[in-house]
């Protein structure tokens, strides 16, 4: 019932691909990874229900012949999402390069602005609650 | 037992109403169910006393909860102090706030309130039940603190407050679930009957210990009782004298009997107490307010209740009894005349006091009645415990002597800061005029006297509490003969008392050059509490700023390298291996994953999107030609539509973009490392899909059932007739998660279009649009 070698080779590059261009920072390229990723997990979904058979149609050849339907169905399933997802992803990077003027996924700046801070801005202790956040740069 | 407690909750909810037309009334009326608090307890003592009145209520059965509660010699005790001094310290708020006060609206509720919640804590028979109290009466002491919050010092006093009993108490909920799991029960009393031993008990004694320490205010933790005195004078009397702060030794003296006699529990108890009781002591010696005096002096007496109650003897538990309801009423006493004082005279500083005992000659009578208690003079209920206390450790083990220098030289604390108090707040002090006092209504004080005469009068009726105490001591082990009595004869418990008082009048006399000394602490416990909050906020700030760095790809990272260290390791050690992998299952596979893997490896090193959108094309339609391979013609036929499908939309926003990607090219430092990651999860992936499928061993059962389910469902295709019908409603969802899709597709298009018919309209306001977006605008 093992996945070949080859399948299992080719699922892993698909991942592996898919990881790389998720981290990094175009945008473009990170739907680019889900699009990969997603390719890559339609195989291994359909991978697992066994080794090739036919096509599981009545009346060509015997059931015992036929592969396992049910991980075609989720797999089927798994493909119309991935559509869904892609073309969501792609009219949000196009909106976000229409504001932005580029498709660069940036830094969070209030948390950049919480890690260079050294103190914390408001103390416990006075209870004051004035304490703005300010971080001194 | 329940409903009384309720309805002490209850009516303090409703108070607020009767507060908006009178406080004072508010008051009276609150004062009222602590009475009869005291009236049912004393009612039930006989059967309470002979063995304990039990009454359970099912809450969750299910779950093994139940609010159980039993009155006990221990419990009525606490009862005399926290309802009978309750109703005394409610009494006396109708004269001591202002009418209509937003202080005063809002002490009665919450004054009330904790009386509820301290009545269930004392009558609790299950540890949780306990808990639950014990965590209300924290939050009744924050807000009674806190006030109304304006002022600074009222703030940092209830948070600190706050802070070192609720982590006490959340200790103590954890040494309380461990303790009940190891006995099998939550209810007290079956645990005392049965007490577990072990690992997990040590720890959960340590725990409740911490719990305990922190509530009664002991070493280290002891800062926050003095601090707490900025609260109305009231609230010091009843909340941080008379009965919350004697939770925490309320809870050693309940489970002494179980587990007094292990070192884990005694040692800490001892050492605590007997530092706890030298330190406060000391620390009253050298305090110029009246109110913060005496709050040393209660965290003294604290340690002092500690030792006797957690030693574990019969005489020293009976002291414990006879020390405990003396300190309730000495010092609830002594708060109130410093209310009253205050109220006179409009200080309550030992340094502008001057000859107020002549202005108001009975306060300084009661007050030096509660204070010749608090010495330990006789015939008050002060000397009786004291008595017994020595008694009790004046003999045996060199620890038991040990304990007994202790005490004594606390107790000579004791005396000098007793006459410390009288002398602050009634002497006249050279050099200073009188400070000038009005008189006080019988309001303020009919219930100072009311305290004041219970401490000769319990001196007096001692075989009463002699009884109380006995009943409680029964099970532990200690001279059976020992009752409380005013006079035991000559002897070294007498000698210690005398050199007791002689030497406190020694150190008082001595006082001018004393106070300086008692001033210096070369261990400030508050300094401590402020640098370790202000370590907590700084480990705060440094945590959150290295893990939460706002960026995208570190948060992947960080996820990816857990996947391959946790499940990734876990695999490669315990999976099932598998025995015999073929490389191909048909030759037609090999030959296209070569393009596969050939396009996926493209697409990392393109900088054209459009090259990348085509590879991945190819990288879909290569993975469509592997279905058909796998006999999965309607899956191959999915992905063909999809891919083209997504290739039509990809060239549509293609067309709007620069044709490179945009991103600066980043170093190869950054480039390297988030390929290897991404190699290596891929890696994990591959190993995953190889241990996985090895693991199953039976061919799926599926494909035959299903096979003989399709003719059924009017289809010929197994899988459409899955799609449409087995797990139709899973199809709607997915045909719902395209149109939601497609709103939001459509939405984020439209607005564009949008944008640009806005801009296009009103060109000449002066507010062009950015540069870049005309570009992409075209």
């Amino acid at each position: 019932m093992t996945i070949n070698l080859v399948m299992a080779a080719t699922v892993g590059v698909l991942y592996g691909t898919g990881f790389t261009l998720l981290l990094s920072r175009s945008l473009m390229r990170v739907l680019i990874g889900v699009v990969v990723l997603g390719h890559g997990t339609n195989l291994l979904l359909q991978l697992a229900g066994g080794p090739p058979g036919r096509a599981p149609i009545l009346g060509a050849v015997a059931p015992e012949e036929f592969t396992d339907a049910l991980p075609q169905a989720l797999a089927l399933t798994a493909i119309v999402i991935t559509f869904a997802l892609t073309t969501f992803l792609l009219a949000l990077g196009y909106r976000s390069f229409v504001l932005v003027g580029h498709d660069e996924v940036q830094d969070d700046v209030e948390d950049r602005r919480i890690s260079r801070q050294k103190t914390p801005s408001a103390g416990l202790d006075d209870g004051d609650g004035d304490g703005d956040g300010e971080a001194t740069p | 037992m329940l409903a009384l407690i309720a309805a002490h909750l209850v009516v303090a909810g409703l108070l607020p109403l009767v507060s908006a037309r009178s406080t004072r009334a508010a008051f009276g009326v609150a004062a009222v169910l602590p009475a009869a608090a005291l009236l049912w307890a004393l009612a039930g003592a006989g059967p309470a006393l002979a063995g304990g009145i039990d009454e359970t209520t099912a809450w969750s059965p299910a779950l093994g909860l139940e609010l159980s509660f039993r009155l006990d010699a221990l419990a009525l005790a606490m009862i005399v102090l926290v309802s009978g001094i309750g109703a005394v310290i409610l009494a006396y708020c109708i004269g001591y706030f202002r009418p209509a006060a937003p202080e005063a609206t809002r002490s009665a509720a919450w004054l009330l309130a904790f009386a509820g919640a301290m009545l269930g804590l004392v009558l609790a028979d299950d540890l949780l039940t306990l808990y639950v109290f014990w965590e209300i009466t924290s939050i009744a002491s924050f807000l009674l603190v806190g006030q109304g919050g304006e002022r600074k010092e009222e703030r940092r006093a209830a948070v600190q407050a706050l802070f070192v009993t609720v982590f006490g108490g959340l200790a103590m909920l954890l040494g309380f679930v461990l303790l009940g799991e190891a006995a099998g029960t939550y209810r007290i009393s079956e645990i005392l009957a049965d007490p577990p031993r072990g690992g997990a008990v040590t720890a959960a004694l340590l725990l409740i210990l911490l719990g305990a320490f922190t509530k009664s205010a002991q070493l280290p933790f002891h800062p926050w009782l003095p601090a707490a005195m900025v609260a109305p004078t009231p609230v010091s009397a009843y909340l941080h004298a008379a009965s919350m702060v004697k939770a925490g030794v309320y809870l050693v003296a309940r489970l002494s009997p179980a587990f007094a006699d292990l070192a884990v529990w005694t040692v800490p108890v001892l050492v605590a107490g007997v530092a706890t009781m030298l330190v406060g002591g000391w620390r009253a010696l050298s305090a110029t307010d009246l109110k913060r005096l005496l709050a040393f002096g209660t965290v003294s007496q604290l340690g002092f209740l500690m030792v006797l109650f957690g030693a574990g003897g019969r005489v020293a538990a009976m002291a414990g009894i006879a020390m405990l309801l003396a300190h309730g009423m000495f010092k609830a006493t002594l708060f109130l005349i410093v209310g009253a004082v205050d109220h006179a005279t409009g200080t309550r500083d030992v340094r502008e006091l001057s000859g107020v005992g002549r202005a108001l000659p009975g306060l300084a009578v009661a007050a030096a009645l509660a204070a010749a208690s608090m010495a330990g003079l006789p015939p008050l209920i002060g000397f009786v415990g004291k008595e017994a206390a020595f008694e009790a450790f004046l003999h045996g083990s060199v620890e038991n002597w040990a304990v007994a220098a202790g005490l004594l030289l606390g107790s000579v604390l004791t005396v000098a800061y007793s006459a410390r108090f009288l002398w602050g707040a009634f002497a006249r002090k050279p050099g200073r005029d009188a400070t000038s006092a009005h008189g006080l209504g019988p309001a303020l004080t009919v219930p100072i006297w009311l305290c004041a005469v219970a401490g000769p009068v319990l001196g007096i009726a001692t075989p009463i509490v002699d009884a109380e105490a006995s009943s409680y001591a029964a099970a532990l082990p200690g001279d059976p003969g020992y009752h409380l009595a005013l006079w035991h004869g000559f002897g070294l418990p007498l000698l210690f008392s005398a050199v007791a008082v002689a030497g406190g009048l020694a150190l008082h006399a001595a006082r001018d050059r004393l106070a300086p000394a008692a001033g210096l602490s070369p261990l400030d416990a508050q300094r401590a509490y402020e640098k370790t909050l202000s370590g907590i906020a700084r480990l705060a700030v440094g945590v959150t700023g290295r893990l939460q760095v706002g960026s995208l790809p570190s948060y992947l990272s960080t996820i990816m390298v857990m996947f391959v260290l946790l499940p990734g390791v876990a695999a490669v050690l315990a999976g099932a291996w598998p025995t015999s992998a073929p490389l191909y299952h048909d030759l037609i596979q090999v030959p296209l994953a070569i393009v596969v893997v050939i396009s996926a490896l493209a697409v990392t090193r393109t900088r054209r999107r459009f090259t990348a959108v085509l590879l991945v094309g190819v990288i879909g339609y290569g993975v469509g030609g592997l279905f058909i391979v796998d006999g999965a013609p309607d899956l191959a036929l999915a992905q063909f539509l999809v891919e083209t499908l997504s290739l039509v939309a990809f060239v549509f926003v293609l067309r709007r973009l620069p044709p490179h990607f945009t991103e600066t090219r980043p170093s190869r430092r950054v480039r390297v490392p988030k390929a290897m990651l991404g190699a290596v999860a891929g890696f994990a992936v591959a190993v995953f899909a190889l241990v996985l499928s090895a693991a199953r061993s039976e061919p799926a059962t599926t494909s035959a059932e299903l096979a003989r389910l399709t003719p059924e469902a009017g289809a010929t295709n197994v899988i459409s007739a899955i799609l449409v019908d087995f797990r139709a409603l899973d199809t709607v969802g997915e045909i719902g998660v395209l149109f939601v899709a497609a709103a939001g597709v459509a939405s984020l298009v439209l607005a564009t279009r949008y944008d640009r018919q806005r801009r296009a309209v009103p060109a000449e306001d002066g507010e062009g649009p950015p540069r870049q977006e005309e570009d992409v605008l075209g």
